[in-house]
């Protein structure tokens, strides 16, 4: 991968859309696969007219209430994670400094796992999910800045790995503290669950994002820049110094409130920039393909996890996004393809 | 250094044995231990619960902190532990599958699951952390470690949550605690722990010689490749053994050999028996405190050790200098 940005020949173009236009083809056939599948199951044609406002009052219940919250919130939970660990990884130059390897997912998980138990309304989950990401955050950088070298490189990683895992020890004490059904349900929710979506936390997170992703898109110019290193891009007018804190800002608010939401769906955040670069081949970060991947990813980790499993137990799309992730990153370690562009 | 390290022991020892929701004064914690009361209190209270969670603490604490030691030397990697390496995660995934898909109840049945889920992950790990050019950074290991932990997890989790009488057992285990566990367990584990502990107290001259490098070594006439796997082997047993007596203690094999390497240096002929009595004191004075802190409920002493790890492992990666990560 190179870290100047080439000059884009037609054929290269003409890829990347076709490879886009294939990815919103996958993300429809998800959306209809999510709205038809299930114990009762739906025409392409019964979906069709409950949608355009018709319908039999099961279908419509079904469609509105059950799958299609389940769908919208997958697609936005995908986006905001896919943006966030793009924004990550972009800013900090190194592909495993995602947030839920580095414990940002983690902190606000704790943060609002407790409001959850206690019972508070969707925006003070999500409120105290920004406050907790926002907090670890500010701890990781805090420590991990030495000298001259700011937040960059293993050093970030590792410590918030430490980090992540005295979240991880505090929730597994919230765990041994509740009843075994309440414990059963917040494990759900912590390996990242779509199922659970109702329209109000949807609500919460639809706004959240229709405020950030304006930012994000006014952020793709300054990012490219930063990724060809920090004297160039401040030589270019976008000074790296105060760029770097807004954007991972912007990134851990985007992770918090996919998380108050759904949980911290594993390492969604980790491959979908890595995906989204190698499938368009365009030598610069694309933050529209990356929040399409991490959309695509939730959506039919979904299905997988519902429809493909042998029980009938519903399991969360977490796991299967989990699985991916962690294959994903063994390999990357393993073939030693981090290094290039970590230091 | 030795003997005071053995005091430090001997006085977490009293303090786990005396020291909780109820209070024992030292003198009648002697008495109940030499010449029981039937029917006395505070003799139950010390004889059935305190003593179990002591036993097991102290047999843990040494095989987690031996487990960490070995490790280190043998990876000549500071930051190298079994727990954070994934293989305690390991023994945790074969235990949960062994409780859901083969019904395995008896402790030596959840003890030959540990230890077959920890050689499978340290095997893994150790490959994984090789791969590449230039062989195995600190952080390259840890990050394995990471992600095969995150992987393993991934399925205990998708286990659990299918079976929830599966995760009402296992949640309690998996926190890392002292309590609810019968010396049964111990008395079908302890062999196996007793052997992992004898070797690695007899490899210390072997650790410092590895620690020369691989080909100083073989010219000491080290022969490099059977004490790798013997020390695999160790470690195997050590972590394997202490999850399935403990559950997956985090961070006292990182914490404890840098606390004996602070007080006696890097020769490993004394850092690793120092481990051995540390590693113990540790594990019981953070059950202590857990106890001590959320009277008369308590905090599990695996939470207690990661927020003693966690800042401990900060502070090693601030100083440990910049080429190496």
């Amino acid at each position: 991968m190179s870290t100047t940005a080439p000059r884009l020949g037609a054929g290269r173009r003409a890829r990347a859309r076709i490879a886009t236009g294939v990815m919103v083809a996958l993300l429809l056939v998800a959306g209809v696969l999510t709205l038809c599948l299930g114990d009762f199951g739906l025409t392409p044609g019964d979906v069709a007219q409950v949608l355009l406002g018709g319908g039999e009052r099961l279908d419509r219940f079904i469609v509105t209430e059950v799958r299609l919250p389940r769908l919208v919130l997958a697609v936005l939970v995908g986006a905001a994670f896919g943006l966030s660990g793009g924004l990550f990884q972009s800013v900090l130059r190194n592909p495993l400094a995602s947030p839920d390897v580095i414990g940002v997912t983690s902190g606000a998980s704790v943060a609002a796992l407790a409001a959850l138990l206690g019972g508070a309304s969707p925006w003070i989950v999500s409120a105290s999910a920004f406050g907790g990401a926002l907090l670890v955050s500010g701890v990781i950088a805090a420590l991990s800045t030495r000298g001259g070298h700011g937040i960059s490189g293993y050093r970030f990683v590792l410590i918030g790995i430490a980090v992540a895992l005295m979240g991880r020890a505090v929730l597994e004490w919230v765990l041994t503290r509740s009843d075994v059904r309440d414990a059963s349900t917040a494990l759900s929710w912590l390996v990242g669950s779509v199922g659970n979506s109702r329209w109000p936390e949807i609500l919460v997170l639809a706004i959240a994002m229709a405020v950030l992703l304006p930012l994000v898109a006014a952020s793709a110019r300054p990012l490219g820049l930063l990724e060809s290193g920090d004297e160039l891009a401040t030589g270019l007018g976008a000074p790296a110094r105060r760029l770097r804190p807004l954007l991972l800002a912007l990134a851990v608010a985007l992770a918090a409130a996919a998380t108050a939401a759904a949980g911290p769906m594993a390492f969604v955040a980790l491959i979908a920039a890595p995906v989204a670069r190698g499938v368009l081949r365009l030598g610069r970060p694309s933050l529209g393909a990356t929040a399409l991947v991490g959309a695509l990813i939730v959506a039919w980790a979904d299905i997988v996890a519902q429809h493909a499993l042998p029980e009938t137990i519903a399991v969360p799309a977490g796991i299967v996004t989990g699985a991916i992730g962690a294959a994903y990153l063994l390999w990357l370690l393993a073939t030693g393809r981090d290094r290039e562009r970590s230091r | 250094m030795l003997v005071i390290a053995a005091v430090v022991l001997v006085l977490a020892l009293l303090a786990s044995l005396a020291l909780g929701a109820r209070d024992v004064a030292p003198g009648t914690v002697l008495q109940a231990l030499l010449d029981p009361v039937a029917g006395d209190n505070d003799h139950t209270v010390v004889r059935d619960l305190r003593v179990p969670r002591t036993v097991i603490g102290l047999l843990a604490g040494a095989a987690f902190a031996l487990a960490g030691a070995v490790m280190q030397g043998l990876t000549r990697n500071p930051l190298a532990e079994p727990g954070l390496l994934g293989v305690n995660t390991g023994a945790s995934l074969f235990v949960v599958l062994g409780i859901s898909l083969l019904g395995v109840s008896s402790s030596l049945g959840y003890l030959w699951c540990a230890l077959l889920g920890a050689a499978v992950a340290t095997a893994v790990v150790y490959l994984i952390g090789r791969g590449g050019e230039g062989g195995t950074s600190p952080a390259r290991l840890v990050l394995s470690g990471a992600a095969l932990t995150a992987g393993l997890t991934g399925v205990i989790n998708l286990v659990l949550l299918t079976d929830q009488q599966a995760l009402d057992r296992f949640r309690f285990w998996q926190v890392g605690s002292l309590v609810g566990r019968d010396l049964e367990n111990v008395a079908a584990i302890w062999p196996f722990l007793a052997a992992g502990v004898a070797v690695a107290l007899l490899s210390g001259r072997t650790l410092n010689t590895l620690a020369l490098g691989e080909e100083l070594a073989r010219g000491l006439g080290q022969r490099t490749g059977v004490v790798r796997v013997a020390l695999l082997a160790v470690i195997v047993l050590l972590a394997g053994g202490g999850t399935a007596l403990a559950g997956p203690l985090l961070f006292i094999g990182l914490v404890v050999p840098h606390l004996a390497r602070g007080l006696v240096g890097s020769d490993y002929r004394w850092i690793v028996p120092l481990s051995a009595l540390l590693g113990p004191a540790l594990v019981l004075l953070a059950d202590v405190v857990g106890r001590l802190v959320a009277r008369p409920s308590e905090i599990e002493v695996g939470i207690v050790a990661a927020f003693i790890g966690a800042p401990v492992m900060i502070l090693l990666l601030r100083r440990v200098r910049t080429e190496g990560l």
